[in-house]
């Protein structure tokens, strides 16, 4: 849901046409220079290691399932894609799954067709996010988040949101990009992400605790 | 300046010089001790954090009478048969092993405040430097005629979870079509206010499961109002018409006797029967915080807002059910979420760690039925002497189905999230 939501608004914004891969764009990048971003870039995908990307954050479990063999082929993808959260169990994609074979299949043939550009010299340098709220979120970022601040707010993060970087209903905040993370809280704050707990706990914060918690979670390796 | 033998022999023995100005608590070349009584919702977190951001600086303790802790909430859907009882029940293994606390598995009979320790059941004593107090609830069976606490095996509360909830999923079970259960709600304040309509739901879930068409679940209750009453009563209908009815006080006009054997409750009104009665009495703190001078006449632990300290003494720490927190709802998550500033607090007693502004929050989710879950927030600040309202929401009556069953799905994070803060 949430991610449709993103994903529209910011194809509207920058008038791209629909694509099977909408879903996917808050999170992950494809195409000439992809970077990563809060998910690895996915350029040669089809036949890559699983959690071989360097430099990305993954979980242990997904590097343990790289290490013991999983190479995404079309149909190794279409299996992850129905239900991430129990395919590599303890990975950290935040994403339901997409229940539709046929869309799925639309999706990997989408996948075959673009991701055999080269990805960016330095995949992992950070890329500007999808534009939400962007004057907000400029003066944000910055401010200088304080670590220290940020790991007491983050009490309230980890009730919900494990510290581990598991996401098992509620999405990993482990190891973002700090970009990411606060424009998400912005966007939760503005409601343009949807979602009532999210709303009020980001309803009291203000630029000093975005920065706190980003640089906080930024500094989390998930396991 | 401590009291204890040791502190005061190694004290003499020349660690004098170098603890010039520090406070009289790190002088000692041990470590001060936290003892945390009671491992649950509050007292696993609080342990957990304590002995985490503290780095082996504090020696923490952790008591509670049970060997492994079964969770009351996402009880109610181990009952709707949405979750086996293994899947809500957890050790401290991971506190021992990973975090240094050590753990004791003893009922506390009282606490010493004067000598600040604490008595275990077997007559050892436990002593404490600071002491975080999260025992729950205790439960007033005479608040209910006719009940007692030698009839809840066979009219279970199941309020407090493990064998209780164990032995009302069984009678559950048991029922055939239509026969009826009855469920006596508690009157304010309780633990988990939308716990007994979260009940009833998971009930009838499981009769229109098995297909007891017949069969009815009957609510009688003292309260005019509840939490999240329009969800409920719209869920009901939408879900299970004509299988859950409520009378509040204005119909049934007061409950007069239950009896048990013949399975009857009699109220102003009529005279009720049921093959099952749910009997949920009203509830005061945690026993151990009474005995120990920690409540006042409301049964309750009076606390300062913005430290979760106790009012009746300095070194103690009162959080969850037993503590009055003000707006804050008895819940897992406030309970969960006071640790987190008790601790923050504690450890700035004892190693001059820094505070910042207590802030606190909550959220309960209600599973009405498969792929339905309402919920309702808030966040907490320390305001007019208490732990008050900042903000809050609740879900809205005819949402849609995909937003409910987000909800659910949420609600299970929430509960993985939850409980690895508390236990690792
Ligand atoms: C049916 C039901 C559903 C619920 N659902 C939810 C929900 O969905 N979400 C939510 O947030 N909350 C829910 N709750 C509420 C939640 O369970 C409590 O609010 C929470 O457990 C309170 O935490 P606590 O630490 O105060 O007490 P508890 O979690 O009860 O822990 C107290 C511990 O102290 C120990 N103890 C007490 N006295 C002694 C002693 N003298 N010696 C040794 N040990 C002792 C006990 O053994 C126990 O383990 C629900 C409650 C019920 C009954």
């Amino acid at each position: 849901m949430l991610f449709f939501l993103i994903t529209l608004v910011s194809a509207r914004l920058d008038g791209r046409a629909e694509t099977p891969f909408d879903p996917c764009r808050s999170c992950h990048e494809i195409g000439p220079g992809a970077k990563n971003r809060v998910g690895p870039h996915l350029d040669g995908i089809l036949g890559r290691q699983a959690g071989s990307v360097d430099g990305f954050a993954y979980s242990k479990a997904m590097l343990k399932a790289g290490e013991d063999g999983l190479t995404w082929t079309a149909e190794t993808l279409s299996e992850y894609v129905s239900k991430p959260r129990d395919f590599v169990p303890g990975n950290r994609m935040s994403f339901r799954g997409m229940v539709d074979a046929e869309d799925r299949a639309a999706l990997i043939d989408w996948l075959r067709e673009n991701s055999g550009a080269k990805p960016a010299d330095d995949v992992t340098a950070v890329s500007p996010a999808p534009t939400v709220s962007s004057d907000m979120a400029s003066i944000v970022l910055q401010t200088e988040g304080d670590p220290a601040y940020g790991e007491y707010l983050s009490t309230e993060c980890v009730t919900c949101h494990q510290a581990s970087g598991h996401a098992d209903g509620i999405p990993s905040i482990v190891g973002l990009p700090r970009d990411y993370f606060i424009r998400a809280l912005l966007a939760y704050q503005s409601n343009i992400r949807d979602n009532e707990v999210m709303k009020l706990i980001t309803s009291s914060m203000g630029n000093e605790e975005m920065a706190a918690l980003a640089a906080y979670f930024g500094s989390l390796s998930p396991n | 300046m401590t009291t204890t033998t040791r502190r005061t022999v190694l004290w003499t023995l020349g660690a004098g010089a170098a603890a010039l100005g520090m406070p009289s608590i790190l002088r000692a070349e041990t470590k001060p001790r936290v003892v945390v009584l009671g491992g649950g919702a509050g007292g696993a977190t609080a342990a957990r954090y304590i002995a985490k951001d503290s780095k082996g600086a504090l020696d923490v303790t952790l008591i509670d009478a049970a060997e492994k802790f079964t969770t009351c909430f996402f009880s109610n859907l181990y009952l709707g048969g949405y979750r086996d009882f293994e899947s809500i029940t957890h050790g401290y293994d991971t506190l021992e092993s990973s975090y240094g606390i050590a753990k004791i598995t003893a009922h506390a009979t009282a606490i010493d405040r004067d000598a600040k320790q604490v008595v275990l059941a077997d007559g050892s004593k436990v002593p404490y430097d600071r002491l975080v107090v999260s025992p729950g609830i205790s439960l007033l069976y005479d608040s209910v005629p006719g009940y007692s606490e030698a009839l809840s095996e066979d009219a279970p509360h199941a309020w407090k979870a493990g064998r209780q909830t164990q032995i009302l999923k069984e009678k559950l079970d048991a029922l055939e079509d239509g026969q009826k259960v009855i469920i006596l709600p508690p009157p304010n304040p309780y633990r988990c206010p939308p716990g007994p309509y979260e009940r009833a739901s998971m009930m009838a879930h499981l009769m229109q499961a098995k297909g007891l068409t017949n069969s009815k679940v009957v609510i009688l209750d003292v309260k005019e109002k509840f939490s999240k009453k329009g969800l409920f009563l719209e869920g009901w209908e939408n879900h299970y018409p004509g299988m859950v009815e409520w009378y509040g006080p204005d119909i049934h006009g007061g409950i007069q006797h239950v009896d048990v054997a013949g399975g009857t409750v009699e109220t102003d009104l009529d005279t009720f029967q049921g093959a099952l009665l749910n009997i949920i009495p009203a509830q005061r703190a945690g026993e151990i915080a009474l005995s120990a001078g920690l409540t006042d006449d409301s049964g309750y632990c009076p606390i300062d807002p913005a430290s979760m300290r106790s009012q009746a003494d300095p070194d103690i720490f009162v959080i969850g059910d037993a503590s009055i927190a003000g707006d804050m709802p008895k819940s897992a998550f406030a309970a969960n979420s006071q640790a987190k500033v008790a601790s923050m607090t504690l450890r700035a007693d004892l190693l001059g760690s820094k505070l910042f502004p207590a802030k606190y929050a909550n959220t309960c989710w209600s599973l009405i039925a498969t792929d339905d879950s309402v919920k309702v927030g808030g966040q907490y600040a320390p305001g007019d002497g208490k732990i008050a309202s900042t903000a809050g929401f609740i879900s809205q009556m005819h949402e849609e189905p995909e937003k409910r069953q987000a909800n659910y799905e949420e609600s299970l994070g929430w509960y993985k999230g939850i409980v690895s803060d508390m236990f690792g």
